[in-house]
């Protein structure tokens, strides 16, 4: 399975694609379960490159735990959640707020 | 420390207006990412993980007190409250808004710093020896040649656009504490039989995944020389130096093929046309620059080493970190300080918006308002009385940083690695981390002696595993991060790229194997004057090697 992530243009924080929109979570992105599906990801990135919405444009894999959605390579789960070493910065903070 | 001059101020200013309005161009879609990008690079804006990071150059470590307080303020108001020092002498922040950088560099050009030539295949920041000015084993004060280097190289349009990124350190004294034979130049500052003062050259020196040591191609040149000589270097370069693949575009790679005789011979050739042409420095000019870099008012204070000597019976703290953080100054009453960002189980290199704040007035009130970065990742005061020790001691423990450990297991160099950076593989925090914790007892590291442990996570080598004691490189394999170990490298006058010692151990192992490889040091040593780096260079690597891999032989 496959979700869509970028950062944001303006202050560059990490997001993801959900419901239509950039979500600054990952836990509701929309998942790409087949190939038709990736390239709509796909294209819907590229459109938001393209506006100057988002930059760094990436499809990565994913898949549900416990009913949400969570990155498989540890680089994009230290994305969605922050520094490892600074459980008070990024989202995992946030969450915890 | 240097000022700016009409020119500077005027410079930077156009370039903060200049920058400016590309951001907002960029942020009101009028320019693309593809246009930008190049833009952002050249201004010291990345985009990492988490958020864009900018760094910003701190010219040969140099800083003072107005100038670190504007830092912390950046940290407070723009970004999350801390600043990481890197081993280039510079410091990044890792979450500033693409939208408040145009204010970011205003606020910095306010007190005459910049993030110009942070990125990009240009000449980057001048780095010089820490102690540079303070230092009782030093020739003459190097930083005066790393500022004449730094205006010659500043938006130098030959220069700007070269095979790869170039990487020049100085340093004026035999004891090597700028790692100059790493760097792409490395210019030792000495002085001749004569009394004259020049530079023995080397260069091609690197880390990354092809790691060199330089080569010297001139054992003396006189100083007025400096610009046309470096200028030769980098037009051979800029002429043959790869630029094909990335990943050999480097001028190690180039003196690497084509050897060091005949590169030599070639910049030697490019220098006959130079050499006695408008970049011949006029001895005014040196002493010119030269001026701005005049030691501190040093008056005696000889009352130091009485109030050392009751402070030391008074304070068994301060008595170990005046055994460790600090050393002789060329000036007796005086010291110079390091004061330790590597806390135990800290990340190496950071320091918060108060801390920077509060290490500014101590260095406003005891050290002359000047402070410098070192690539080790560590704050220095260069000039302290040392009558005044025992108070900056004391200011230092309020703010939590002073911790003992200056070359020590503990005094980890390290890049920030995945858990901030785009190009990581591994991370390196956590690690430098728990093998600051597991050594965490003074008494233990003091045991252990000397050691130098960098750690990288990745193999561009940010945190220079390569030249370590004890190097370790993060990798991924197979999904999992893996920890590779190096031993035998070294960054000082006797450089040596460290050997890979065996297969790769997990996060979970890599402590492990860290203390099984000190324990076996102490095992084997002559005596505790013989330290890690010196009982390697006499046994090589095989007792390491048995202590870390034997059980697995047996097993197989």
């Amino acid at each position: 399975m496959k979700i869509l992530t970028a950062n944001r243009l303006g202050d560059g924080i990490a997001v993801w694609y959900a419901d239509g929109g950039w979500a600054e979570t990952v836990d509701q992105a929309d998942l790409a379960h087949d190939k038709a599906a990736e390239d709509q990801l796909e294209a819907i990135g590229a459109k938001a490159y393209a506006d100057n919405e988002v930059v760094d444009v990436n499809l990565i894999d994913a898949e549900v735990v416990n009913g949400v959605v969570e990155p498989v390579r540890l680089r994009e789960k230290i994305r969605a959640a922050g520094p490892t070493i600074r459980g008070d910065l990024g989202k995992q903070a946030e969450r915890a707020a | 420390m240097y000022r700016y001059d009409e020119f500077d101020h005027d410079f930077v200013q156009a370039r903060v207006a200049e920058f400016s309005d590309q951001v907002q161009r960029r942020l009101s879609g009028e320019i693309s990412e593809d246009q930008f990008r190049p833009l952002r690079l050249m201004n010291g804006v990345y985009l990492q993980l988490h958020a864009y990071m900018l760094r910003i150059a701190v010219p040969y470590g140099t800083l003072n007190s107005k100038q670190l307080r504007m830092l912390g303020h950046i940290a407070r108001k723009y970004d999350k409250g801390y600043g990481h020092f890197t081993t280039r002498q510079n410091i990044q922040f890792n979450w500033p808004a693409l939208s408040d950088i145009p204010a970011i560099l205003a606020d910095l050009a306010s007190v005459e710093m910049h993030a110009i030539q942070t990125s990009g295949n240009c000449i980057r920041n001048v780095t010089a020896d820490h102690f540079a000015g303070a230092a009782a084993d030093e020739a003459a004060d190097p930083r005066p040649y790393a500022e004449i280097l730094r205006q010659w190289s500043s938006v130098h349009p030959e220069f700007s656009f070269l095979p790869r990124k170039f990487k020049i350190a100085v340093t004026g004294a035999e004891r090597d504490r700028a790692a100059i034979q790493t760097h792409d130049i490395g210019l030792h500052l000495k002085k001749n039989a004569a009394g004259e003062l020049g530079f023995a050259v080397y260069i091609g020196g690197g880390q990354g995944r092809t790691p060199m040591v330089a080569r010297k191609i001139r054992d003396f040149l006189p100083e007025a020389d400096l610009l046309s000589y470096c200028t030769a270097i980098l037009r051979v370069y800029n002429l043959y130096g790869r630029r094909d693949n990335k990943y050999k575009a480097r001028i190690k790679i180039l003196v690497h093929e084509t050897g060091v005789e005949e590169i030599t011979r070639q910049v030697e050739a490019e220098w006959q046309e130079l050499k006695d042409a408008e970049l011949k420095l006029p001895d005014a000019d040196i002493r010119a620059i030269e001026a701005y870099f005049a030691p501190p008012d040093l008056s005696d204070r000889p009352e130091g080493d009485e109030a050392v000597k009751l402070a030391r019976l008074d304070s068994k703290g301060f008595s170990e970190w005046l055994d460790q953080n600090v050393v002789t100054h060329r000036h007796p009453d005086y010291a110079a300080v390091t004061i330790s960002l590597k806390g135990i189980g800290e990340v190496p290199g950071d320091a918060s918006d108060s801390q920077m704040e509060a290490v500014a007035d101590i260095a406003e009130k005891y050290a002359f308002d000047e402070l410098r970065v070192s690539h080790e990742q560590n704050l220095i005061l260069p000039h302290v009385a040392r009558a005044d020790l025992k108070a900056v001691y004391d200011a230092l423990v309020e703010i939590g940083l002073a911790t003992a450990n200056s070359n020590l297991i503990s005094d980890i160099i390290s890049c920030p690695g995945l858990d901030y950076c785009a190009l990581a593989t591994a991370r390196s925090i956590p690690i430098a981390q728990e093998i600051s914790q597991r050594f965490a007892s003074l008494e233990r590291q003091r045991e252990i002696g000397e050691l130098k442990l960098k750690i990288s996570g990745c193999i561009n080598a940010c945190g220079h595993h390569h030249v370590g004691h004890i190097g370790i490189l993060g990798v991924e394999k197979k999904g999992s991060e893996l920890y590779q170990v190096t031993l035998g490298g070294s960054a000082d006058e006797n450089t040596s790229v460290g050997e890979i010692i065996g297969r790769g151990f997990s996060s979970e192992e890599i402590t492990d194997a860290i203390e099984t490889i000190v324990d076996t040091y102490l095992g084997l040593r002559l005596n505790p004057q013989e330290i890690f780096i010196d009982a390697y260079r006499r046994v090589g690597p095989a007792p390491f090697k048995e202590a870390l891999y034997a059980g697995e032989a047996k097993a197989a």
